[in-house]
């Protein structure tokens, strides 16, 4: 019997089914189906764990991980961009046997790791302007393919606002080219750098300093907004994927199957911001984690445009619990409870659950509902 | 070998022959013929390791140059007018990072109104962006500068402009002698960034510069810029022992030795402007002309050793900064600051308007008579102009000018006046 | 690289950047008790042997067992595992279904959704159709949904078994101290004190009344609930090290034998054996026998003629055992009469349950009044305010063949009568802190200085007993024990545990549980074992899940490889405090800074 290795016995019944646990081993072999984990003390939740057998670790379990983004950095105490990043290009690192090229747009995660004179980056990165990460990324790809360097994989990141908002001409034309970059988004809701202000990303109700908790309709407007992941998918991309800073083992699969693929992808990070949230630093990774279980932001992965598997929910709460740990919803709150609004966030949640199935035991959706709620969205387009 | 070539794809097989990596093509006229060209070229593989990506904006265009720059790619594109200024930010920042790569700017005027034909208003747009500009005179010369392009670019980490009047040269079908590629390889060492993202030696470009340091980089980037005022010349040296011909350098004189008067002008004006100096030498007025090449880097130096010392200094802009004047002559002005010259500007050609050789000779001869405003619009409609004006202090509303100048010229009926 | 000035920078050059600056709280990392061990009766550190059992260091982990507690295979069946009624995990809540949750949106999410969830803790989120402003925020987030207690006991079973099998051996103890000790009663407490005094070097003796080791664990314990091979097996381990056994040696006169031995110090441990009596008017052919009597001729392969019917008259463990007995020997129905009702009484609920499945009857809320021929009468009671049965008047029969009393039992202190400085109160021998009685020298633990009289009692009675006689006579003062602060549920971050059911130990079947003393309940095999050792949560101590290293946004989280778990790089720490929300376990505080 040797520490730390698997039992044997284990199989049948008391295996945990664990959506999106994946083995590192071989990252360049697409993974296809969920597999079956086996239990341990913190099953596959915990960062890693002596009773792991290694490919069962995550990256940053890693005591040789290669802490793309290093110590040093200047991001706000208990940053989500800051740890989304390090997960993303890690992952992306080891899938690649450490070959990755990032390119970065402007923005936070730009801003706290590279003020002259000192860079937290260790991989080779260049950021150039706030709209056109994906552009330069196609840049990279472009001469990298030019020069027959198919080993090096290139990453192009940006927030909301540089994806979404300013970047999304230059990123939709990545899309649609095909272009082999993993654009991933780290996405915290608002203009974060600049002061917190609105971008299409912004949820309804949310205080942003454009979007003031004041007037008959406090807070970020009701029916604007748009979903990028469902956009990325329209342009029916190899690979399009959503996750939290909460899953980490969950993150690291998507990142790792992202970087399976060649042509275009798309991971979408939401990353809690304590400063533009208005929550406590400690719980950044508790409010992603309540986001994916109330069903605010619906955790899933998408190839060529369909949805072929989603993160359940494993213990659905009310938005309320979500919604009391950050400041940017305290007016729904104080002086007096907005019952209507509060209900209407939870009507969304509860839309969201639905349309990607995130309840129920098979950790699949149904094609039927899928179809049926993707193409409402995209105005039946797909289908 | 002399062909008969239209500009564009002259210039298409030129750089082509450089041996580019990564091309981007926007459509915006008239630079699409060159980037059409390419793209055969890429596809039938008369052009190999090459990626020709048809992007989704101009500024998407020069932001996949910054990426593929960066990874140590050669870089080309070409824009136009509307496109360089849509790719502005990203053209400052790729002159910023000191990314080499060359761009032809098929020169064109900027809306509004929108206007497709020739003038430097948009190559003026970015002068302060740090590219370097060059300046072709003729479709020969835009051959000729494309590939130095390239070595200049390299051998300073700047990117480089390439700028060739729109129409005039790109469309224009002539005899013109495109080097053979053995004699281009020999020319045009490989590309060797300075600074490259490589996993095997990671680096962060584009770091964000504060006060402490702004300055100094700025000032950095001026010295290139100065170096390459040595360089351009050796350059330019170095592809004439290749070719046989001259071609590119600072400023190039034209029978201007010892004249009285000097005109100096840039691009394809320069023909029309050597043209009116040869009638008017032959009528006995000392006069000659000066073709500035290299717009950015300024040669103050070497133009005003080329100036010498005449009475009057003549500058033919094709562009000119509204409620300023002619750009060119406020920097022509600053390298002959110290000298007892008079200076006059005409700003000739805008949107397209032909510089005639009469128009210029009768502009010149009040000229060398000191008879010429210090600003002269060549070939202005006076009545156009004062009618508009009038019109304009009789009523707040009097609707847009470019509209109302048009019907005035009887250039629209009636009938689509209100589509209008 | 030649880097363009400014622009182009050094990778990893931020490490300049000492970030520790900005912090105003720190994260420090805490060792905390864990409930189980708290609530360990035999002071077993419960949670150090399952981490060893969970990465299948099984002879590792029943050698920490054995540090304090001699008995895994006898613990394993009959402890009534107080560790697992404190265990976090089974304090951890579980909705009842998704499907439940979801399909009405908004205020949905009412306390009834929510199965086993002990109401102290939670208070519910909104109540449906609660007004505005009447509805009450969580006392806390749900972070996780887990489920049932570690089935801690069947781990130590498994541990006990495999020892006994692989015949584990106990290692030398300390070196001879030269100094003896005399244990009188060879029970529980009086093996175990012996074992640990051999642990620290004495010269033991055990003189045990009976013909055999054991004490209630032979006598008082029936067969089918500990095999007697397991206990032989057991005992015989401890006997092998070298201590001085005499049976049938019942001492009399205490003082006497201390000196005949040359004993420098005594421990009293022989038990509680003598039954309990109740006043019962009865007729001289009335068949009423003791619940001990019962036990221990069963023990003894006789078999006492009971009749058909069999009533059994109290409610606590022996009770049961005594009903259950009965069935095996052969009574066709054996009743439990007892006076107030279920959940009053003292038996153990799983000795309760099992006596259910076993046939046996129960009669609540009733006493027995009077014995008549082969009726009983018996008077029905109610609970009054205090929970305390109040006689009604009303009276029922019920045929019985024989009457069994299991009343409770009491110690014999004839043995201390001419020692006049010991105090007895209420039949129970009052010592110190240190156990020791008013007479120096001699202690005394086990059933007959303490109330709580279980196996598990006696064991931890026995150890501190040895750890205090071995101070004494080595003439220091026993150390107060720290204990570290109580690794509360609260501190948890349960998301992190997979829900994963306990195991159900198997039982034999019925039909054979009615007629044979084979043993009832089945020990789990190692898959089973190890995958229950690895629902322990680690409650309050860092099992290195490399959550803090891996969760910390500022990379200043130190991972020192395995077995040294991780320090924080202060330098760099921001003192954000996500590492110690996330921490599964609550093994990491957040301090002010100075």
């Amino acid at each position: 019997m040797t520490k730390g290795q698997a039992p044997t016995p284990y199989s049948g019944s008391r295996e945990d089914i664990v959506t999106g646990q994946e083995s590192k081993q071989e990252p360049q072999q697409t993974p296809s189906t969920p597999r079956q984990v086996k239990f341990y003390q913190t099953g596959s939740f915990a960062v890693g764990g002596r009773l792991l057998d290694a490919p069962e670790r995550t990256v940053q379990s890693g005591i040789k991980r290669t802490n793309s983004l290093t110590l040093g950095h200047r991001a706000c105490q208990g940053c989500g961009e800051a740890l989304g990043a390090r997960y993303a290009l890690d992952a992306a690192m080891r899938a690649t046997e450490n070959k990755i090229v990032a390119a970065n747009a402007t923005g936070c995660l730009e801003v706290f790791t590279t003020p002259y004179p000192e860079t937290s980056w260790q991989i080779p990165w260049i950021h150039s302007v706030f709209g056109n990460a994906a552009a330069v990324g196609s840049g990279i790809a472009a001469a990298l393919r030019a020069k027959g360097r198919d080993d090096i994989r290139v990453v192009a990141q940006a927030g909301d606002g540089g994806t979404v908002d300013i970047g999304i001409g230059c990123l939709s034309g990545m899309f649609e080219r095909n272009d082999d970059v993993l654009f991933i988004c780290y996405d915290n809701e608002a203009y974060m750098n600049t002061g917190v202000q609105r971008s299409g990303s912004t949820p309804p109700a949310a205080r942003t300093a454009t979007t003031e908790a004041i007037g008959r309709q406090p807070g970020n407007q009701w029916g604007q907004g748009k979903k990028m992941p469902l956009i990325a998918m329209a342009h029916e991309i190899p690979y399009v994927a959503t996750a939290t800073v909460a899953e980490l083992h969950d993150l690291e699969y998507k990142i790792e199957k992202a970087m399976s693929f060649r042509g275009a992808r798309y991971v979408h990070i939401l990353v809690p911001c304590p400063l533009g949230w208005g929550s406590e630093p400690a719980n950044t990774i508790k409010i992603a984690r309540l986001a994916k279980e109330t069903g605010i932001f619906p955790v899933f992965e998408a190839e060529y445009g369909e949805v072929t598997g989603v993160s359940k929910i494993r213990s659905k709460v009310p938005v309320e619990e979500y919604l009391l740990l950050q400041k940017r919803y305290a007016h729904l709150f104080r002086p007096s409870r907005q019952d209507e609004v509060i209900n209407k966030i939870q009507e969304e949640a509860d839309r969201n659950v639905r349309r990607f199935g995130l309840l129920g035991e098979d950790g699949m959706v149904q094609p039927s509902d899928t179809d049926k709620g993707i193409s409402a969205h995209l105005g039946g387009k797909v289908g | 070998m002399l062909e008969q070539l239209e500009g564009s794809k002259a210039v298409a097989r030129a750089v082509a022959m450089c041996r580019p990596e990564v091309i981007c093509a926007y459509p915006i006229s008239p630079q699409t013929h060159i980037v059409e060209a390419l793209g055969a070229m890429v596809k039938d593989t008369t052009l190999e390791h090459c990626e020709f990506i048809n992007v989704e904006s101009e500024f998407g265009a020069m932001s996949v140059l910054i990426g593929a720059s960066a990874t140590g790619a050669r870089s080309y594109t070409a824009t136009s007018s509307q496109g360089l200024l849509f790719m502005t930010e990203a053209v400052y920042n790729a002159a910023g990072l000191g990314l080499p790569m060359v761009m032809t700017l098929a020169n064109r005027a900027i809306g509004a109104p929108i206007n497709i034909w020739n003038d430097y208003s948009d190559a003026m747009a970015v002068r302060d962006s740090g590219w370097i500009q060059l300046f072709a005179e003729s479709n020969q010369a835009a051959v000729d500068l494309h590939i130095q392009a390239f070595h200049l670019s390299e051998e300073i980490s700047l990117p480089v402009m390439v700028c060739m009047d729109g129409y005039v040269l790109t469309h224009a079908i002539e005899p013109l002698d495109v080097p053979d590629q053995e004699l281009v390889d020999k020319y045009l060492p490989p590309f060797i960034p300075r600074q490259l993202l490589d996993p095997e030696d990671p680096v962060s470009i584009g770091a964000m510069v504060g006060p402490d340091a702004f300055t100094e980089v700025r000032y950095l980037a001026h010295a290139k810029q100065l170096k390459a005022l040595q360089k351009i010349p050796e350059i330019s040296t170095e592809f004439e022992r290749l070719s046989g011909r001259k071609s590119g350098g600072l400023v190039r004189t034209y029978r201007a030795e010892e004249a009285d008067t000097i005109v100096i002008g840039m691009g394809s004006v320069v023909g029309a402007i050597e043209d009116a100096v040869d009638d008017l030498r032959d009528s006995g007025i000392s006069i000659g002309a000066i073709s500035i090449t290299t717009f950015r880097p300024f040669p103050l130096d070497a133009l005003r050793e080329a100036v010498g010392n005449p009475k009057r200094v003549v500058i033919v802009d094709r562009a000119f900064s509204v409620g300023m004047g002619s750009i060119l002559a406020t920097d022509v002005a600053l390298a002959l600051a110290h000298n007892d010259i008079r200076l006059y500007t005409v700003v000739a050609g805008l949107g397209g308007r032909a510089v005639t050789g009469i128009s210029l000779k009768q502009c010149l001869s009040k000229a060398v008579k000191d008879d010429l405003e210090k600003l002269t619009f060549l070939d202005l409609d006076v009545d156009v102009v004062e009618r508009e004006l009038t019109r304009m202090e009789q009523s707040k509303r009097s609707g847009p000018s470019a509209e109302n100048i048009l019907r005035d010229l009887g250039t629209t009926t009636p009938e689509t006046e209100g589509q209008l | 690289m030649d880097r363009p000035f400014a622009i182009t920078l050094q990778p990893g050059s931020s490490r300049a950047n000492k970030t520790g600056s900005w912090r105003t709280e720190r994260p420090v990392y805490v060792d905390l008790l864990p409930p189980c061990n708290d609530a360990c009766p035999a002071g077993e550190n419960i949670q150090g042997w399952l981490y060893h059992a969970e990465e299948m260091g099984y002879e590792e982990a029943w050698r920490t067992i054995m540090l304090d507690n001699p008995f895994p295979a006898i613990m394993g069946r009959v402890c009534y595992h107080n560790c697992e009624t404190a265990c976090n995990r089974g304090k951890v809540y579980r909705p009842v279904s998704n499907a439940m949750l979801f399909g009405e949106s908004g205020a949905s999410f009412g306390k009834a959704e929510y199965a086993g969830v002990p109401g102290s803790t939670l208070r519910t989120t909104t109540q449906q159709g609660a007004s505005s402003g009447q509805r009450e925020r969580a006392d806390y987030l749900r972070d996780g949904t887990l489920d049932e207690a570690v089935g801690i006991n069947a781990v130590e079973r498994f541990l006990g078994d495999i020892a006994l099998k692989s015949d584990w051996q106990i290692p030398a103890g300390k070196p001879a101290t030269g100094k003896r000790v005399l244990v009188v009663g060879g029970g529980p407490a009086g093996l175990s004190t012996a074992y640990h005094l051999w642990l620290l070097g004495n010269d033991v003796s055990v003189y045990e009344a009976s013909a055999q080791l054991g004490g209630m664990m032979r006598f008082g314990i029936p067969a089918y609930r500990l095999p007697r091979d397991v206990l032989d097996k057991e005992i015989d381990r401890i006997i092998g090290l070298g201590i001085n056994i005499e049976l049938n040696h019942k001492v009399t006169d205490l003082l006497a034998e201390m000196e005949e031995g040359n004993y420098d110090a005594i421990f009293l441990a022989t038990g509680a054996e003598i039954a309990r009596n109740a006043y019962i008017p009865a007729g001289d052919s009335s068949h009423i026998i003791d619940a001990l009597s019962l036990l221990r001729s069963a023990q003894d392969m006789e078999r006492p003629q009971l009749g058909r019917t069999v009533v059994v008259y109290g409610g606590g463990n022996t009770a049961m055992d005594a009903a259950r007995t009965a069935k095996r020997l052969g009574a066709s129905e054996a009743i439990v009469v007892y006076r107030r009702t279920r959940d009053k009484m003292p038996a153990h609920d799983l000795e309760v349950e099992e006596a259910i499945e076993e046939g046996v009857k129960m009669r609540w809320l009733s006493t027995i009044n009077r014995v008549a021929g082969e009726k009983l009468l018996l008077e029905k009671m109610e609970l009054d305010n205090t929970g305390f049965p109040q006689p009604t008047g009303e009276y029922d029969e019920l045929a019985a063949d024989s009457v069994v009393l299991a009343l409770g039992e009491e110690a014999d202190l004839s043995l201390l009568g001419h020692i006049p400085d010991i105090v007895i109160e209420n039949g129970i021998v009052q010592v110190d802190s240190t156990m020791m009685t008013s007479h120096p020298g001699i202690f005394a633990g086990g059933d007959i200085a303490q109330k709580d009289r279980t196996v598990t009692d006696a064991i931890g009675n026995g150890k501190k007993a040895a750890r205090n006689i071995d101070n004494w006579l080595r003439g220091i003062a026993s150390p107060d024990s720290v204990r570290h602060p109580l690794a509360e549920w609260s501190r948890l971050n349960t998301w992190y545990y997979s829900d994963a059911p306990a195991t159900m130990r198997p039982k034999l079947d019925a039909v054979r549980r009615q007629s044979t003393f084979d043993e009832v309940v089945i020990g789990l095999d190692e898959s089973e074992a190890l995958f229950e050792a690895r629902r322990c949560m680690s409650c309050g101590n860092c099992f290195e899940c490399d959550n803090c290293y891996g969760v910390c946004p500022d990379n200043s989280v130190i991972k020192l490889g395995t077995g040294m778990r991780y320090e924080f790089d202060y330098d760099y720490c921001k003192g954000c405090g996500i590492c110690a929300t996330e921490c599964p376990c609550g093994a990491i505080d957040m301090v002010p800074e100075d």
